[in-house]
């Protein structure tokens, strides 16, 4: 990638929320979270939402190596390395966010070095840092003469099956959760690996043609529609994951109540779960990836794209927090009032700070992903439709 | 530490008392860190696995205009109602409630209820959150990074996290507090460890109501086994099988 005016003015923007997001999180260090909106009740904030959707992200953008080096699609190869650069530079971005929420960030060394192997936490740490070690290894196979196929593949296995795990304990850290009525379900795991499958591969295809339309490459319309349909198919099992999940806890008599509160009274989060989540980030998605004239109009693949993250963003915010205002029923059959929220529907108003927080961790990913490029042999030369053979599509 | 202390005092010759003032002076300086770890070191002696410390409230007896317990483990413990409700800590509290079905009203302590099987425990990523051998469940200050994954998964929402600066005036030696971490009731170990009874069990006997009964639930010769041996009891989301150390009569 060449140096120019407008490479080092995105890394200039991009590094004026990363600095936003470094004065965020002293004050909020100095002062305490009490200058944030979140309680005692709401424990868990914007900066989380944020941070699992960078990391359930960077694991769904390395689909595309996959897709070229374990199911031996040909066509995907030639961006097998951006993908595998973007999905270690999302968890970055997501562990950045993650770790600076912390009440004690300066305390992350004992998060590395004191584990607790009951918890799903703990393993994610392992899973994590594991997931940069095994992408950063297969990026350098990728990048590196003379690496046998076979050993490209192998390792593009492992990448392949750890991100599943990954996902999965991603999924399971509220899927694993017993007393809140909005978590304590299996089908989250299962659930978050479409959604990384989604988002991945939405934020690929963003920075895919966003590079490509920076650096003057060609982006091989074929294939990028193929990318666009598969994302459509993976919006598609996303909601179909989403629907499953309400159904059954509508199905168990004790979760009904809550369920009542997210698909119809629950105001701010029923309104963000069918207008952002379903609707936008779902419906109309799928109607412009499944449009007939998807190949003649790239907007409409980045119009899409966007609208998958923006309902990605909603429906984790849907999860974490309407799962967290709601009150835990410790008294069934009993009104209950008490000094701490008892009983009665949280509230929570996120600050511009938690906000700042969030898009420095994007602003990160992106200025990760950016200097990777610049200074790594990432992107295909050309990748135009007469450079993409047909049959390593199929 | 005594004797040099008034043999300074009295000084017979002016070298001497010098000496004696700075041994005096550095015995001071030293003597509650060792006090601290010679208590630390009794205390975790003390930890019996033979002991489950636990509580029995009985909800008949606890009036709804009465917080003395919430007061009591507030001015024991250094948590104070600083004006923020939704941020401010809360190690117990008084929670009202009317059967929707029959409208009958009463009121109860809540807290931490020392479970068997705590989920806090279970999710903890550094251990932070760890069983003591006697059931009491504690935040080891030391570790916990502030992720708050235990008051996610707690049942009970009996946890606090600390979200701003603890002011000098409010710290006490029986609770170590900080801001970032996440705590919650101790079930007075200080107290406990030295053969005592938890500050909200002695002030709620002290109003005369007798609503909490702290005791060993392992020795069947205690006051609070017999009376859950003798009478019906309850547990908290008892359909989670946490087998908690606090249970109910009378709900």
């Amino acid at each position: 990638m060449r140096s120019t005016p407008q490479l080092w003015g995105l890394l200039v923007l991009l590094g004026a929320f990363i600095a936003a997001a470094g004065a965020a999180v002293l004050y909020i260090e100095h002062y305490g979270h009490i200058v944030t909106g979140m309680t005692n009740q709401v424990v868990w904030g914007v900066p989380h939402v944020f941070a699992i959707f960078l990391i359930v992200a960077a694991s769904g953008a390395l689909n595309v190596s996959s897709i070229g080096s374990v199911f031996g699609k040909q066509a995907y190869k030639p961006t097998a390395r951006l993908s595998g650069l973007l999905a270690m530079a999302l968890l970055i971005g997501g562990l950045a966010v993650l770790v600076l929420d912390l009440g004690r960030p300066d305390r992350l060394v004992i998060s590395m070095t004191t584990y607790n192997f009951k918890s799903i936490f703990a393993w994610n740490m392992l899973l994590y840092t594991g997931f940069l070690g095994i992408v950063g290894a297969y990026l350098y196979a990728q990048m590196a003469r003379g690496v046998p196929s076979f050993a490209l593949k192998s390792i593009g296995l492992v990448a392949f099956l750890w991100r599943l795990a990954l996902t999965t304990g991603t999924g399971s850290i509220f899927g694993w959760l017993v007393a809140r009525p909005g978590y304590d379900a299996g089908i989250m795991a299962p659930m978050f690996i479409g959604m990384s499958f989604s988002f991945g591969l939405a934020m690929f295809m963003l920075v895919m043609i966003g590079t490509c339309t920076m650096t003057r490459r060609v982006y091989s319309v074929e294939l990028r529609t193929r990318q666009a349909r598969l994302l459509g198919l993976f919006v598609a099992v996303v909601l179909f994951f989403s629907g499953i999940q309400h159904l059954s806890n509508l199905y168990v008599a004790e979760h009904a109540a809550y369920e009542r509160f997210i698909l119809l009274e629950g105001g701010i989060y029923t309104l963000l779960f069918w207008g952002g989540q379903v609707f936008l980030g779902g419906l109309v998605p799928l109607a412009l990836l499944f449009h007939p004239k998807l190949d003649r109009k790239k907007s409409l693949v980045v119009i899409a794209a966007l609208l998958v993250l923006f309902g990605g963003l909603v429906q984790l915010y849907v999860i974490l927090v309407g799962g967290q205002v709601y009150p835990m029923e410790i008294f069934p059959g009993y009104a209950v009032t008490s000094s701490f929220y008892d009983g009665t529907i949280a509230n929570y108003t996120p600050t511009m700070r938690e906000f700042m927080l969030g898009f420095g961790g994007i602003a990160l990913t992106l200025a990760v992903t950016t200097l990777g490029m610049k200074f790594l042999r990432i992107l295909p030369v050309n990748l135009s439709d007469a450079n993409v053979d047909p049959s390593g599509l199929e | 530490m005594n004797k040099i202390v008034q043999s300074s005092e009295k000084g017979a010759e002016i070298n001497r008392r010098g000496f004696l003032a700075r041994a005096a002076a550095a015995t001071l300086a030293v003597v509650p860190g060792v006090t601290l770890s010679l208590y630390g070191s009794q205390a975790s002696a003390q930890v019996n696995a033979g002991n489950r410390w636990g509580l029995l409230i009985d909800v008949n007896k606890c009036r709804s205009d009465c917080n003395s317990c919430v007061t009591a483990c507030s001015n024991e413990n250094g948590w104070k109602d600083t004006g923020n409700p939704e941020t401010d800590p809360q190690w117990i509290r008084k929670v009202d409630l009317k059967d929707l079905a029959t409208g009958r009203e009463v009121s109860l302590p809540m807290m931490c209820q020392h479970c068997e099987s705590p989920p806090c425990v279970d999710v903890c990523p550094t251990g932070a959150s760890f069983k003591r051998a006697d059931g009491i469940v504690l935040v080891d200050k030391h570790i916990c990074i502030g992720c708050r994954y235990c008051m996610m998964a707690c049942p009970y929402k009996a946890r606090s996290f600390v979200h701003e600066e603890v002011p000098e005036e409010d710290k006490t030696v029986n609770a170590p507090r900080g801001k970032g971490t996440v705590e919650s009731c101790t079930l007075c170990v200080h107290r406990v460890d030295r053969g005592d009874i938890p500050a909200c069990a002695i002030a709620c006997g002290e109003t005369g109501n007798g609503a909490i009964l702290f005791g060993d639930l392992m020795d069947p010769n205690s006051e609070i086994s017999i009376q859950l041996a003798t009478y019906q009891s309850s547990a908290l989301r008892d359909d989670l099988r946490l087998n908690p150390g606090v249970r109910y009569q009378n709900r």
